[in-house]
């Protein structure tokens, strides 16, 4: 059975610092994966080498059995992997149905098109209201990015990264920077992607990350401490002393 | 909460007040019929502005050397009219391919980098195409200029005459359909492409949009915008000079979107028209030394801030025309 | 070949001289200031009017040059640069193109349109015999004066307190602020000390690359390829930029008169297809 996604042997460096240590992630189709780890661990550094963002000194990137380290971010995109950032990164000026249209006329290939009127096409309307449905963002289409609140603007990020059709989506703690009020909306809504997209989830929130990931993995300064089951890398010794340690400090 | 720049009065409105202007532009020519030169030149800086709007207000590219573009179209069009044929329309069609190659080969020196590099390769690229000009003398007159262009008449029909009414009825058509087309662009999920490349590059490649290709594409047609406002210039003022590729140029040409403001198509029109009634008004005063009004104008326009000038009459204007960029929406509770 | 290469080499120094403020001020503070022609152009008109209307012998006059135009870049930095260095980079063109037609407009209103010239002293003119080849003294002049100005500044810059303080701030001005820099009081100087230099290049330059009103705009272009080429992140990276395109336009224009000027706007776009962040500079 091929898997989802899978990195083998990543590494990147930066000079004389290594960001990204031998790391090798499987990903089932389905997976619930968690990626945690103190910060500056390098869980962002490994999610941008995912995405193409940053080239890795060394290893392959496989989504679904084909390599795709050399791939533009925008090339690895048709090919199914989707991503949020961790500071919403949405495309400010424009309504929320403009933010879902770009990836939808991207993934339909009529991105292009410039002699055709958006505002007319049906299709690509229905499928952003599909979207907007799903994300409970309906009463919002024909809002600015820059007049929703955080909490709505998180859930186009995620929204946003789904349009894209996605095998494959990477969370980037979608959590961040969201008020208490407005999580429970948020977590519903991970919770409810489809069974058959791969999720890797980048989270501080352990609640959250112990509510949704099945599997775990665990990056310290770089390299994979332990994966494996939720449970029992939250037994694992090692990890509980580098949490308790950080709680320590912080 | 309904505020003054919201989307605006409706679309029965703003199409009125587009047919207005149009009604307007058009009707020029028989209420003002002396004024008909300088509507001419209006409608071509209006056109010329429209084509760095479509780099810079919906691409997000800055360029300091557009001119190069609306220079290599006069020149193509002077001497397609000097060495081939004087019809007017087959001329425009000739300065179109050569700024769609210029421009389709210089975008990817322009889009590599980043905006102080673009800065210096659109500078260096029009004071390039400059001494190119410059120093082939013997086909572009150098520094005398192209001259002796004699326009044959317009469709076979219309001749170019003194007061202009053949001049700017066809570059108001020009305009016309040019800005049309680009309205369609704009609207178009291309378009819309553009916009989100111009707010967020990252995100827009993170979400599949092909942002080099898109860019190469809008820098071209932006080019062939250009390359037809100066094909317009030399045959409708049957002249060409080494100053149409003048850095001067860019930089008015710069001023003039700034003015009536980006990314909203009408404000190179707008622009165009504030700035030569400036111009003219200003001249009359102190002629040679224009350029320090408008200098000073440039520098009181940044301090003050650019979103602080538009907010007046202009925003008012643009709130109903088209109302897509908005100042300060309300902020949502929470 | 000789004098091709001492005039190469004076040109690239005059460049350098001129282009170092605008290359320190980009890397420092990212601030795209177009107007650092008119600075140049200021020291210029400055030597001339001290030389010819006041009598003051040409070397005090350099120095004197440098003074005013430095003491003319602290002032503007205060009272407008200082507001927009956070602003969009269309701002910074807007405002500095405004100041240079402002520049411009005045000086041609002040001391009208046409050339200028500078009265050199009897021992900078005419010509000396080195190494069996007459070369013309000014330009050894220049060599010498803009040497030393170049061992001066890369002295101070790794030398110094100040010097280190600049790297500091270059580097990264928030964890300079952070550790106590005055990052502030380093933007003026530094932009002091670059217009002035710009005075003195303009100074210098009068002679050979001639002085009008238009001086900003048409020296503009080679101010951005030594910047361009020689990167923002060092003094070396502008100097030796400034040495090849000097030596690249005089040969250029002397070998291959028809295409001479195009030469280094060549140069630059090869540079800048190949490394757009600059020849020499470290990737930023």
């Amino acid at each position: 059975m091929v898997l989802a996604l899978e990195t083998r042997g990543l590494v990147k460096r930066f000079g004389g610092l290594v960001a990204t240590r031998d790391v090798s992630l499987q990903l089932p189709v389905g997976a619930r994966h968690a990626l945690i780890g103190p910060n500056g661990a390098g869980k962002t550094t490994f999610v941008n080498q995912l995405t193409g963002v940053l080239t890795p000194s060394s290893g392959t990137i496989l989504l679904a059995g084909e390599d795709i380290t050399r791939l533009k971010p925008e090339a690895r995109v048709r090919r199914g992997i989707a991503r949020t950032f961790q500071i919403s990164q949405l495309f400010r000026s424009l309504t929320v149905a403009e933010n879902l249209g770009i990836a939808v006329n991207e993934q339909r290939g009529t991105g292009y098109r410039a002699w055709t009127d958006f505002a007319h096409d049906g299709e690509a309307r229905r499928e952003i209201e599909a979207l907007a449905h799903e994300f409970g963002l309906e009463a919002l289409l024909d809002a600015r990015i820059s007049e929703l609140a955080y909490g709505r603007q998180r859930l186009v990020e995620i929204a946003l990264a789904f349009a894209c059709r996605p095998r494959v989506l990477l969370l980037d703690e979608p959590a961040a920077g969201v008020p208490e009020a407005e999580r429970d909306a948020l977590l519903a809504t991970i919770a409810r992607l489809p069974a058959d997209v791969a999720i890797l989830l980048i989270e501080h929130d352990m609640d959250l990350v112990f509510s949704f990931a099945r599997d775990i993995t665990v990056l310290v300064e770089g390299g994979v401490l332990t994966s494996g089951p939720a449970e029992q890398v939250a037994n694992d010794a090692r990890v509980k002393a580098v949490y308790l340690g950080e709680a320590v400090d912080a | 909460m309904a505020d003054a720049h919201s989307g605006g009065i409706g679309r029965h409105a703003r199409l009125a007040l587009e047919v207005a202007f149009w009604a307007l532009a058009f009707g020029a020519l028989y209420l003002i019929p002396r004024k008909l030169l300088i509507l001419n030149e209006i409608a071509i800086l209006g056109l010329f502005a429209l084509s760095l709007d479509l780099l810079l207000g919906y691409a997000g590219l800055l360029s300091l050397g557009h001119a190069a573009f609306l220079g290599l179209g006069a020149y193509t069009a002077g001497l397609f009219a000097l060495h081939v044929s004087s019809d007017p329309l087959l001329g425009l069609a000739a300065a179109i391919p050569v700024a769609a190659v210029a421009g389709l080969l210089s975008s990817f020196l322009v889009l590599r980098g980043s905006d102080l590099t673009r800065l210096m390769v659109t500078v260096g690229l029009a004071t390039v195409f400059g001494e190119i000009a410059n120093k082939a003398a013997s086909i572009t007159g150098g520094a005398d200029g192209l001259q002796g262009i004699a326009m044959g008449p317009l469709l076979g029909v219309w001749t170019f005459d003194l007061f202009g009414r053949t001049a700017y009825l066809y570059s108001l058509i020009t305009l016309l359909v040019l800005f049309l087309a680009a309205r369609r662009l704009v609207a178009s999920p291309f378009g819309l492409s553009l916009r989100a490349i111009r707010d967020n590059p990252l995100r827009a490649r993170a979400v599949g949009v092909p942002v080099t290709r898109r860019l190469i594409a809008i820098h071209t047609i932006a080019a062939v915008y250009a390359g037809i406002a100066g094909a317009l210039l030399a045959q409708t003022t049957q002249f060409v000079s080494l100053d149409v590729l003048a850095l001067h140029r860019s930089a008015d040409v710069l001023l003039v979107l700034v003015i009536g403001g980006t990314g909203w198509l009408y404000g190179g029109l707008v622009g165009a028209l504030v700035f030569t009634l400036l111009q003219d008004a200003l001249a009359g005063l102190t002629p040679q030394y224009w350029h320090f009004w408008v200098g000073l104008l440039l520098v009181m326009l940044v301090l003050v801030g650019r979103d602080r000038i538009t907010r007046g009459p202009l925003a008012l204007l643009r709130g109903l025309a088209s109302g897509p960029e908005r100042k300060n929406p309300a902020p949502e509770a929470g | 070949m000789l004098t091709i290469v001492i005039d190469g080499i004076a040109y690239g120094m005059v460049l350098f001289i001129l282009a170092v403020g605008l290359s320190v001020t980009l890397g420092l503070m990212n601030f795209v200031n177009l107007a650092h022609g008119a600075f140049a152009m200021a020291g210029g008109y400055a030597t001339v009017v001290l030389t010819s209307r006041a009598g003051v012998p040409f070397f005090a006059a350099l120095p004197l040059a440098f003074l005013a135009t430095a003491l003319a870049g602290i002032v503007l930095e205060r009272t407008l640069y200082r507001r927009l260095y956070d602003r969009p980079h269309l701002d910074q063109v807007l405002f500095s193109i405004g100041l240079v037609y402002m520049a411009m407009a005045s000086i041609d209103w002040l001391m009208g349109s046409q050339q200028q010239f500078v009265v050199l002293p009897e021992a900078l003119s005419g010509r000396i015999e080195l190494l069996g080849v007459a070369v013309g003294r000014y330009r050894l002049f220049i060599i010498a004066v803009c040497g030393v100005v170049v061992l001066a500044l890369q002295s101070i810059l790794s030398g110094s307190r100040f010097g280190s303080q600049l790297r500091a701030s270059v580097d990264d001005a928030r964890v300079a602020r952070g550790l106590g820099i005055r990052v502030n009081r380093v933007f003026a100087l530094t932009f002091a000390v670059g217009s002035g230099l710009a005075g003195l290049g303009g100074a210098l330059g009068a002679e050979i690359l001639g002085l009008d009103p238009s001086f900003p705009l048409k020296f503009m272009i080679y101010f951005l390829i030594v910047v361009t080429v020689g990167g923002t992140s060092s003094v070396a990276g502008p100097f030796l930029a400034a040495l090849l395109l000097g030596i690249a336009d005089v040969a250029g224009k002397y070998y291959v008169p028809q295409f001479g000027a195009f030469i280094i706007y060549v140069l630059m776009i090869v540079v800048l297809l190949i490394r757009p962040q600059g020849l020499f500079a470290r990737g930023r």
